[in-house]
């Protein structure tokens, strides 16, 4: 079969190659007994046999591992999280029946939460009930797995993760899961490549799949040139990684002097619960849509307003360049994107979606007016093609702006730029009245070549070097020299050691990286010269 | 933190903001629970001065109150111990539950 690439959010780094192991989630083939005593007794028994299981797992586990599982027994010795399936149990319902649904409210309750962490806590609360019901079914003992495994699954529960043997190597692909959850935790300890939200994982049987964690990146039947790079990569990767962390809080300088801007890309709160804001000249780019994908209603504006005012209270004075919504093309949203388009990526996408529901744009535009008093904030919009986009999105800010004061609310107007990813608009990029322009290099490199990253057998026209992107991205760098505008560019070439050369050459002084490449970036940077460059 | 409130007949009262970095989690429910199932009194546990008020030593209980950082929590406690309850209660929230900062959440 042809090569096939996935990608999704990094939950934890390293590599892997190997075989996929699919896990398909079990029904309970459970028959009920019919009566309600027996099924409460069957029900006391299942908690009081997973307790068990659960208690000795935690015996031998250590570290956060036991912790995470002493949650699990806590939670399990409450009489409180069963009540309801005993009651449930006394109108006549089995017990497998009962304990699901009551499971399944409570863990409905974690999945509407607010906050990230508590989301998370859905994953084990879920891991509870299966454990329960596997009981119930007499099923516990069914799951098994190969050492070196690369596990597919939707999610996956901490307790199946600490009964897999991961000393020969293996990983977790995940179809939705969340970079804070237990499991992921898990994994970086015990540095198993993770990556989450990868959307619909295709069936590939038997097929060799290899895993770069820190990338979020996957390829099913990789060529061999694709499989050799990432071997090379993988052999490296431990070389840099020393190199890497020395230079990370350095400031970026070419071999002859250059100082080059490095900033980090996140898609929400939670990427920066660990990061160091030293690493960085400021967010370069931050992925809004974050907040509009996990919880079952779309997030108003107080929610949205504390989740921008964190990130700029985190840059402490650096710059926060805030992307408005990005919804469409591959990133739908249930509720806001169109379904059926013929082709998404040519379609209503970007700040196109965000004209067409000004209801759901001007409370992004409030929420981020708002934030702006809180630091330094940059408001970047996706998919600008004409003129009159940026100018209708400039006018919806000062009136939103004004109708703030009018109310003594505190705002501040950011500095408004634009995504240059659309050929048309590089092209043209003397006609926009932008405060900023920020290259997208992922879509200019796709709609230049009209090739997309995503289609395997296209991949390798979709490449940066050519010679008509290079060229946009010239002249995007030098109109921001000549008008004294900030030019950066965020896309994952941004990152990339070996197309970071070509991006120097041809202008840019800024990039923008998702923040485990910063250190390599700088690397890169730092091993470039432009003199070397000129005569080459 | 308030000083717990003593008296003969009333209930033991108290208050500690959250300030650990995940608020009221996995992690700081267990202890919690733990810490409060160590005293015979009865103990509750509310987000807001008037309730509603929930058990200290029920974990699924505490984390169905998904109290976030910046939540002040306040302790009712009943009983011939609640005095050291409530003290050793505040203690804990004060202490950040003994997690470290910038560490992995549990």
């Amino acid at each position: 079969m042809a090569e096939l690439r996935l990608a999704g959010r990094p939950a934890s780094p390293g590599f892997a190659e190997g075989a996929v192991v699919r896990l398909v989630e079990q029904k309970s083939t459970r028959i009920s007994t019919g009566d309600s005593q027996c099924e409460a007794h069957d029900l006391k028994q299942a908690i009081k046999d997973a307790l068990a299981s659960i208690s000795s797992l935690a015996d031998r586990a250590e570290g956060e591992a036991a912790e995470m599982l002493g949650f699990q027994v806590a939670m399990l010795e409450d009489d409180a999280l069963a009540e309801a399936a005993f009651e449930s149990i006394t109108q006549g319902n089995s017990a497998d029946h009962a304990w699901r649904k009551a499971l399944d409210a409570e863990i409905e309750t974690y999945r509407a939460a607010d906050d990230e962490y508590f989301r998370a806590r859905s994953a084990d609360l879920e891991d509870i009930r299966d454990t329960v019901l596997d009981h119930l079914s007499g099923s516990h003992a069914a799951f098994s797995v190969p050492p070196g495994a690369i596990i597919a699954a939707r999610d996956l529960a901490p307790s199946r993760f600490l009964s897999v043997d991961w000393s020969k190597g293996g990983a977790i692909l995940l179809s939705e899961g969340s970079p804070t959850s237990h499991v992921a935790m898990l994994a970086r300890a015990r540095r198993v490549p993770m990556i989450v939200g990868l959307g619909e994982i295709p069936e590939c049987a038997s097929s060799v799949i290899i895993v770069d964690g820190a990338l979020g990146q996957a390829v099913v039947s990789p060529r061999e040139d694709t499989r050799a790079s990432f071997l090379a990569r993988q052999s490296a990767d431990q070389e840099l990684a020393v190199k890497a962390a020395a230079v990370e809080t350095q400031p970026a300088v070419t071999k002859d002097g250059t100082s080059i801007a490095v900033m980090i890309n996140i898609a929400g709160v939670d990427d920066l619960a660990r990061l160091d804001p030293k690493i960085c000249d400021g967010i370069g780019l931050v992925r809004t849509e974050f907040l509009f994908g996990e919880g079952p209603h779309l997030p108003d504006e107080e929610t949205q307003y504390r989740a921008y005012r964190r990130m700029l209270e985190w840059a402490e004075a650096r710059p926060v360049t805030i992307r408005t919504l990005d919804a469409g093309g591959d990133k739908p949203i249930a509720g806001l994107t169109l379904d059926g388009e013929s082709n998404p990526f040519l379609g209503v996408r970007g700040v196109r979606l965000s004209l067409q529901r000004l209801d759901v744009f001007r409370v992004q535009i409030r929420a981020l007016l708002r934030a702006a008093a809180h630091g330094t904030l940059k408001v970047m919009v996706p998919m600008i093609t004409a003129p009159f986009e940026l100018d209708t999105v400039r006018a919806l800010f000062v009136e939103e702006y004004e109708a703030l004061k009018a109310k003594y609310i505190s705002a501040k107007m950011p500095l408004l730029g634009m995504m240059v990813e659309v050929p048309a608009a590089a092209l043209a990029v003397s006609t926009f009245n932008a405060d900023f322009f920020s290259i997208g290099s992922n879509d200019l490199v796709q709609y230049t070549t009209a090739a997309g990253r995503d289609i395997g057998a296209v991949a390798s026209l979709a490449d940066l070097r050519h010679p008509a992107v290079l060229k946009l991205i010239e002249l995007v760098a030098s109109h921001g020299r000549s008008s004294g505008r900030d030019v950066s560019l965020c896309g994952d070439a941004g990152g990339d050691s070996d197309l970071i050369p070509f991006l120097l050459r041809a202008g840019v002084r800024s990039v923008s990286a998702a923040p485990s490449l910063v250190g390599r970036a700088k690397l890169a940077i730092a091993n470039f010269s432009f003199e070397k460059a000129g005569r080459a | 933190m308030n000083a717990p409130q003593m008296s003969s007949q009333a209930p033991v009262t108290g208050s500690a903001l959250l300030t650990n970095a995940v608020g009221l989690h996995a992690r700081p429910s267990v202890k919690l629970t733990q810490l409060a199932k160590s005293f015979s009194s009865t103990i509750s546990v509310s987000t807001d001065a008037a309730g509603p008020w929930v058990d200290a030593k029920s974990p699924v209980k505490i984390m169905r109150v998904k109290a976030p950082k910046g939540t002040t929590l306040y302790f009712e406690a009943s009983g011939d111990d609640a005095q050291d309850a409530i003290t050793a209660l505040l203690d804990l929230v004060e202490r950040r539950f003994d997690e470290v900062e910038g560490d992995d959440h549990g």
